[in-house]
């Protein structure tokens, strides 16, 4: 029997012959397609401020959402009460978009293939609270110890373990368990009675808590969150205006989560508002680059990356996805219902929050592939720019593809050396045109630590990033200096 | 009492049978509808309700928090249970602990008016409706705008319940409901879209749709063909919707929790000049029938109105009883949570008092500078108060909106932008938390070509 190693069969006692019933139910008025997503969450977290252990908190969410599609039309509905009557009305609310005859729901089950990414041995609540404890003391201990002049940390863990199980009425039945844990440092320093200067850090992935004994401790990133705000000490204005831009490897990543990722989601451009819309086959980026959306990255701490799973929210397996090949546009990311009206299939990207939303396309882990160059030829081959580490978040308008990121660690570029930090400043583009002036790529890819939340519409989902060293020929940094 | 608040007043008194020596409990209910069209026909209509608690323990100095949705009794005995477990590894905090009791009570209800049966009986097809005619108006007012990324109408009907340890208990209902519309216009290879959202706690209060659609289809017009304009400085003029981002960062740096850690430009700033003669800020929960106002805060503390900056002088910052008590305060009943954890602070009604000058005037004393309509990933560093931001807008010559403008930064620093706040127009409305008219910053530096 597939159901039996569901959390969903053992502790409430759903069988398939009732998840058969509940989709008959949804498509009781009729519809082209019906989904039930079950979802089981757990989390807890841990928070230290001013090296005193001030919050401890845990939560426990269950709920079921019902989904009905008919043509264009989607009917939505969910109940946090697992008893049959509630999944019932559900689905009976969810019906309520379809006008028409009951269609027939496929009987007999086919458990989807799916990778296995993070096969966990302990569940994050197995795990003694005493050693969460831990990790937040020694990194407030280790941010506080770098420098004598960080005065204010704030450190915290957190983990949840999420149980899935969807099942549609095409036959397709899926369960999951999605482990996820992230630690975050923040760090003040000042001179004297100067003015205080922030640094953050943080990382984590689809891990359990040995990952921050043995791989990313504590102290790597208190270490990293401190040297950042002690790095801002000494920072000047950022430039006002057109500069060439490096970025460094890793989390600037996000530049291509915000420059071309959200403009292939495959919604927007079904519907014709993106600004990517009708240019599969064009040239949107310079040769040299080649983008990917990957949700099967393994290998990391015992588990995966943070923006991997098994499957996706919909139950169909992720894949790696190219997105831009040597700089020419190849394909959109695609959910179930913009894969059945674009007669395309699912790219196992169809993600939500939690039970209570509507799926959509989503991204997973997108990085673009390491180049040729040596990144300190890179940085030699600048006369006058500025070069950008860390970020904080970004934003797109998919319609006019305008994008901005928030750099966090800059440095000017003068006669090819790095010379002194700047401030923070926003960098924006356009999406179709900024990877353009791409003219060099690093040979050092890297992902970043895993601390990216994506939203939208409303809906946040955990996401993975990652480039090379990249050298950009124009682009307009938001500083205040001449 | 009703059955929440039942469940909210018994989980603190087993709390404290079971050794916590103070607990607070929070149960919520709601009843959410959206209806969303999208080129004339129905995309997606969602219906469901939920219900979830949360409990907050203390055991001398040592909190814990848990939350839950399964609120029969055995998943609140849990919660609890779990609450008192999580306490005991935390470490003492002297300034943990509930608020002064003299502090707790409520505003009456039935003066806030924050809920309206005409939510309760609105026909699912008479929503559908609205977002249909807010697009179609939308679609319908130009030849340029053969697109839309839809109009959609939502609606929330709901209930909060708090009860703690030293005998507070009260809840209250809310309702609100919501459209809005967002057109995509089109023209030589331009292509912009903009939205207009009218939200009200009565569906009478709700501007019309075909409003709602004609104004959203007029600003998404207005941003067709832009320009990149060149680096430069100028003065800049936020329309309310920025200025109320704009607010936002202001919050930040008065909220209690950055105080208290020295990480806003505004610590130990309290009695000086920090802005222009032309600010004032006001923080009012008490407003009646606005999305920040409540009858009591999310610790029981009774909502009241604030006066955050008078006349350019920082009077107050905005506090829970944790960081009043950090800093030596009293608590202006500013706290805030979901349903469970430390409370945190959070807006009432946070507004900017209203000027005398219409916006149409601003902008007509205007010999050159921008007038931003969107600020896109707008990051203000609240410790040290650098800006910069990505925008869009119009640019203004000789006193009148010239032509669009866009892919262009706006930075600055908040500790100059708020002495170098010029005026503030008389244009005020309250569209959610936070309301702001439009605000004139003598000069902010512009990064485009």
């Amino acid at each position: 029997m597939a159901l039996s190693p569901s959390l969903f069969a053992a502790k409430f006692g759903i069988t398939e012959r009732d998840l058969e019933s509940y989709l008959s139910e949804a498509l009781s008025a009729g519809g082209d397609y019906a989904d039930l997503y079950f979802e089981y969450l757990s989390t807890s977290s841990i928070g230290m401020d001013e090296g005193i252990v001030k919050s401890a908190s845990e939560s426990v969410s269950l709920g079921v959402g019902v989904r009905v599609i008919a043509g264009e039309r989607t009917g939505y509905a969910y109940s946090d009460d697992l008893s049959p009557e509630k999944i019932r009305k559900a689905a009976r609310v969810a019906a309520l978009i379809a006008r028409g005859p009951a269609s027939i729901v496929k009987t007999g089950f086919r458990e989807a293939s799916k990778h296995n990414l993070y096969p966990m041995l302990t569940s994050p609540h197995e795990i003694g609270l005493a050693e969460k404890v831990d990790l937040v003391k020694r990194a407030d201990a280790a941010a506080r110890a770098y420098d004598v002049r960080v005065f204010q940390v704030l450190a915290n863990y957190a983990d949840s373990i999420r149980e899935i199980l969807v099942a549609s009425s095409d036959g397709r039945l899926s369960f999951d368990r999605q482990p996820m844990a992230r630690m975050g440092v923040a760090a003040l320093a000042r001179e004297d009675n100067g003015v205080p200067q922030q640094g953050y850090s943080g990382g984590g992935g689809r891990v359990t808590l040995d990952f921050f004994l043995n791989e990313k401790t504590p102290e790597y990133f208190a270490r990293e969150a401190a040297r950042q705000s002690i790095v801002q000490l000494s920072a000047v204005d950022a430039p006002a205006g057109e500069s060439v831009v490096v970025l460094g490897p890793g989390w600037p990543g996000i530049l291509l989560h915000e420059a071309v990722g959200h403009g292939l989601e495959a919604d927007f451009n079904r519907k014709g508002v993106s600004a990517f819309t009708g240019r599969i086959g064009q040239q949107v980026a310079s040769p040299l680059c080649t983008v990917i959306d990957d949700g099967t990255i393994a290998g990391y701490g015992g588990g995966s990356r943070r923006g991997s799973l098994n499957v996706d929210d919909e139950g169909v397996p992720t894949q790696k996805n190219v997105l831009i090949e040597n700089g020419i546009l190849r394909g959109y990311l695609q959910d179930t219902l913009s894969a059945r009206l674009l007669q395309s299939s699912s790219t196992g990207s169809g993600r939500r929050e939690s039970y209570q939303h509507i799926p959509m396309p989503r991204m997973t882990n997108t990085y673009m592939l390491a180049g040729q160059s040596d990144p300190e030829e890179i940085i030699r081959s600048v006369q006058k720019g500025i070069y950008c580490t860390t970020f904080g978040g970004g934003q797109v308008d998919i319609t006019s593809g305008n994008f901005v990121f928030q750099a966090t660690e800059s440095y000017l570029i003068e006669d090819g050396k790095i010379t002194r930090p700047v401030k923070g400043a926003t960098l924006i583009g356009n999406g179709p045109e900024a990877l353009k002036y791409v003219s060099m790529v690093g040979n050092d890819l890297q992902l970043d630590e895993g601390i990216g939340i994506c939203g939208k519409e409303g809906q946040s989902v955990p996401v993975g990033v990652g480039i090379p060293t990249v050298k950009i020929d124009k682009m307009t940094v938001g500083g205040t200096a001449a | 009492m009703s059955q929440l608040l039942d469940i909210a007043v018994n989980a603190a008194r087993r709390a404290m049978e079971l050794g916590a020596t103070g607990a607070e409990c929070t149960l919520s209910e709601g009843e959410e509808f959206s209806a969303s069209v999208r080129m004339r026909d129905v995309e997606n209509l969602k219906q469901a309700g939920s219900r979830a608690a949360g409990i907050r323990v203390l055991v001398g100095n040592l909190t814990g928090s848990s939350r839950t949705s399964d609120l029969t009794p055995q998943g609140i005995e849990k919660m609890i249970r779990g609450a008192l477990d999580l306490a005991r590894i935390t470490t003492p905090d002297p300034h943990a602990g509930l608020p002064d009791p003299s502090e707790l009570g409520r505003i009456d209800e039935a003066v806030l008016h924050l809920y309206d049966d005409s939510v309760l009986h609105m026909e699912t097809e008479w929503k559908i409706a609205q977002a249909m005619k807010a697009e179609e108006a939308a679609l319908s007012a130009d030849p340029r705008i053969g697109n839309s990324e839809g109009a959609s109408f939502d609606s929330y009907i709901g209930s909060r319940a708090f009860a703690n340890s030293l005998g507070f208990a009260g809840e209250y209902r809310s309702t609100s409901c919501g459209l809005s519309v967002v057109p995509v216009a089109k023209q030589n290879g331009s292509m912009e879209r903009d939205y207009w959202h009218t939200a009200a706690r009565e569906a009478s209060r709700l501007e019309s749709p075909e409003e709602v659609g004609r104004r959203a289809a007029e600003r998404a017009l207005r941003r067709l063909n832009p320009r990149k304009v060149p680096t430069q400085k100028v003065p800049v003029i936020f329309e309310p919707r920025t200025a109320r981002m704009l607010l936002g960062d202001l919050f930040d740096a008065v909220n209690g929790g950055a105080i208290y850690r020295h990480a806003s430009f505004l610590a130990g700033k309290l009695g000086e000049k920090i802005a222009s003669d032309a600010l004032t800020v006001i923080d009012d929960a008490t407003l009646p029938g606005l999305f920040g106002s409540s009858p009591f805060d999310d610790e029981g503390v009774r909502s009241r109105r604030t006066v955050v900056i008078e006349r350019g002088v920082l009077k107050s910052y905005l506090l829970n009883t944790y960081t009043a008590r950090k800093l030596g305060l009293k608590t202006t009943g500013n706290a805030s949570r979901g349903l469970a954890g430390n409370a945190g602070v959070g807006p009432g009604n946070f507004y900017v008092e209203a000027g005398a000058r219409s916006e149409a005037d601003l902008i007509a004393g205007m010999r050159q500078g921008l007038y931003v309509t969107e600020l896109i990933g707008a990051s203000a560093n609240t410790v040290t108060g650098d800006y910069s931001s990505g925008a869009a807008g119009l640019w203004i010559e000789n006193g009148q909106l010239a032509y669009p403008v866009s892919e262009i930064t706006i930075a600055g620093n908040l500790k100059q932008m708020l002495m170098n706040l010029e005026q503030v127009g008389a244009n005020l409305e309250f569209r959610s938390s936070m309301a702001s008219p439009s605000l004139v910053i003598a000069e902010m530096t512009i990064s485009g070509q």
